[in-house]
């Protein structure tokens, strides 16, 4: 026994692999195939679930009400997701793809410092960071006190700004939140770039912009790839960062699917809201994934 | 690489984003240190009690809530951590080192959670637990003190499912380079599977397996939305708690606690860092 074990390298790889492949199988497969399960059926009075068939989720979902109505709520926070994330990724974009350039144009030994400081953010909690933004942006908050002390150098009069809670701060923590998860790939991509590829842009009469379109640009594609599923992806899932800078009232999909579950009580319309959101997520990663084919730049974030 | 024909205006967006960065965190040390209770504005250092401006870290250590949320956030870390490395080391080997039938597909399996948003993991969790708790509970008839529910062990089990896929991927990376000769090597010189594990291929991949294990760590610690839908009485993590107090009010505890969760995580950081840098 122990000896047809030794020489079957393909029943050893099966026994490594089938803790992993268990786990998988028993806290993401079955939890799905449940949660597709619910999104089909209905609820009691009480919030308990009646498993049935019925798609009346997934319509009022799309905006069809049970009188043949219509209600485009569910539609307009679905959009309003997809816009947020839409502008949270753009932004990111702007900011981390200098921040990547520059790092990786540093020399070798500044470059790990300057990474590591990339990281240090992401090593005090999710909630923490977000709760020092309510600091920053409420009306007595850090950034009114700085202007209104900016305004009193120049003798102007000053009203504070109502930064928090609004639909605005939720973006800035989004920004802030998903940053890291930007820069990460896209200095990935752009560190692979052999330094001659610019010197030979150069000889050949590239001026700096075109070398950037031309040759850095295309290179550091499969980072921005990366980048944009890092962030896009988890913007349109998150609650809290809504929940706490739009002072509940920016609700996107995330808080749609928590609220379904935990104050409305009602797991089936929480659970197609949830498939919704996977259908989308993996709709876009597949589509990424296939166009561009990476996996090392998204390891990387 | 010619790096000092930098624009000015690169350098300048570069210094704007890291101070975008790190603006936050300044603020938060800055405000645990606010004789202000309710915390809004900062109207100087607090100097309170035998601890002085260190009053609000004095508060907390003297806070049960804290205690308990910061001794259950470590168990759910620890063990988490130990688990998802040992299962995370052998899904890579498996992968890296060996071809079997449904290996494609159990690759394909194993980056699911990685693409999957966390919130539709943490219901799904929520959703299967309840049914199977509900199942058991009404099965076996149990009075409500001995009933199945949400706590510690499924805040486990969940850190290690998100968990486990990281630590293949970090541990994956490390056998890249990885050269077979050496473990034949051992075997023609008369080690057994066993020994030749412990004293070859061990050694060569624990940096990959260490980076593994920190990152399932710092994964645990951070976690707030699988936590949040599988947590259940009694078992409130950090994060689950300064959660809750946002909700009320804030005092400048909650700094405090937020500066020494920053200075503690940077010192495991140096300390891994350093470890790394010897081999």
């Amino acid at each position: 026994m122990l000896q047809k074990l030794r020489e079957n390298r393909s029943l050893q790889g099966i026994l490594l692999m089938t803790p992993t492949l268990l786990i998988m199988f028993a806290l993401l497969i079955i939890p799905l195939v449940l949660t597709v399960i619910t999104s089909f059926g209905q609820r009691d009075p009480d919030g308990n679930v009646i498993y049935t068939f019925t798609l009346e989720n997934y319509w009022r979902l799309l905006g069809f009400t049970e009188g043949g109505g219509w209600d485009d709520l569910y539609l307009r926070i679905l959009l309003r997701s997809l816009w947020l994330a839409l502008q949270t990724t753009v932004i990111v974009i702007a900011m981390a793809y200098p921040l990547a350039y520059f790092i990786a144009r540093s020399p070798a030994r500044r470059r790990s410092m300057l990474i590591f400081l990339v990281l240090v953010p992401l090593w005090t909690n999710f909630v923490i960071r977000i709760y020092a933004w309510v600091m920053i942006l409420r009306t007595q908050g850090v950034l009114n006190s700085g202007l209104g002390w900016l305004a009193g150098l120049a003798n102007l009069p000053f009203t504070p700004f109502d930064f928090y809670p609004s639909q605005g701060a939720v973006l800035v923590g989004m920004v802030y939140e998903f940053l890291p998860f930007m820069i990460l790939p896209i200095f990935t991509s752009l560190e692979k770039i052999e330094p001659n590829l610019y010197e030979a842009a150069a000889d050949l009469g590239a001026n700096a912009f075109w070398t950037f379109v031309r040759v850095t640009l295309p290179l550091s594609l499969p980072g921005l790839v990366a980048g944009t599923i890092l962030t896009f992806v988890p913007v349109i899932g998150t609650f809290v960062v809504s929940d706490i800078l739009g002072g509940r009232q920016v609700i996107l999909l995330g808080n749609l699917v928590q609220r379904q579950f935990l104050d409305a009580r009602n797991p089936p319309f929480g659970s197609a809201a949830s498939i919704i959101l996977l259908l989308m997520t993996l709709a876009l990663t597949l589509y990424y994934t296939r166009r561009f084919g990476l996996g090392e730049e998204i390891a990387a974030g | 690489m010619n790096t000092s024909r930098r624009s000015p205006w690169l350098t300048l967006t570069t210094v704007l984003v890291y101070l975008f960065m790190y603006a936050p965190i300044v603020v938060l040390v800055v405000f645990s240190f606010n004789a202000s209770r309710t915390n809004v504005v900062f109207t100087g250092v607090v100097n309170q009690g035998p601890c002085g401006p260190f009053y609000w870290y004095c508060q907390l250590f003297q806070n049960r809530d804290v205690l308990d949320a910061t001794r259950n956030t470590l168990i759910i870390a620890f063990t988490s951590t130990i688990i998802s490395t040992v299962v995370g080391t052998m899904g890579a080997l498996a992968l890296q080192r060996y071809t079997f039938r449904g290996r494609d597909l159990a690759e394909t399996t194993m980056y699911f959670p990685i693409v999957t948003p966390e919130i539709v993991m943490g219901i799904g969790i929520l959703v299967m637990f309840s049914a199977v708790f509900g199942w058991i509970n009404s099965t076996l008839g149990l009075p409500p003190d001995q009933r199945l529910s949400l706590g510690l062990g499924t805040v486990i089990l969940s850190h290690i499912a998100f968990s486990v896929p990281f630590v293949i991927l970090t541990v994956r990376a490390r056998l890249h380079g990885f050269d077979n000769r050496v473990e034949e090597a051992a075997m023609d010189l008369g080690a057994n599977e066993w020994t030749t594990f412990r004293r070859v291929t061990l050694p060569l991949i624990a940096p990959g397996v260490l980076a593994g294990a920190m990152l399932a760590f710092t994964l645990s610690l951070d976690d707030f939305i699988i936590t949040f839908f599988t947590t259940g009485p009694g078992a409130t993590t950090l994060p689950i708690y300064v959660y809750g107090l946002l909700r009320r009010i804030v005092t400048p505890e909650v700094n405090a606690l937020s500066t020494i969760w920053i200075f503690v995580v940077l010192v495991a950081v140096a300390i891994s860092q350093w470890f790394q840098n010897r081999d």
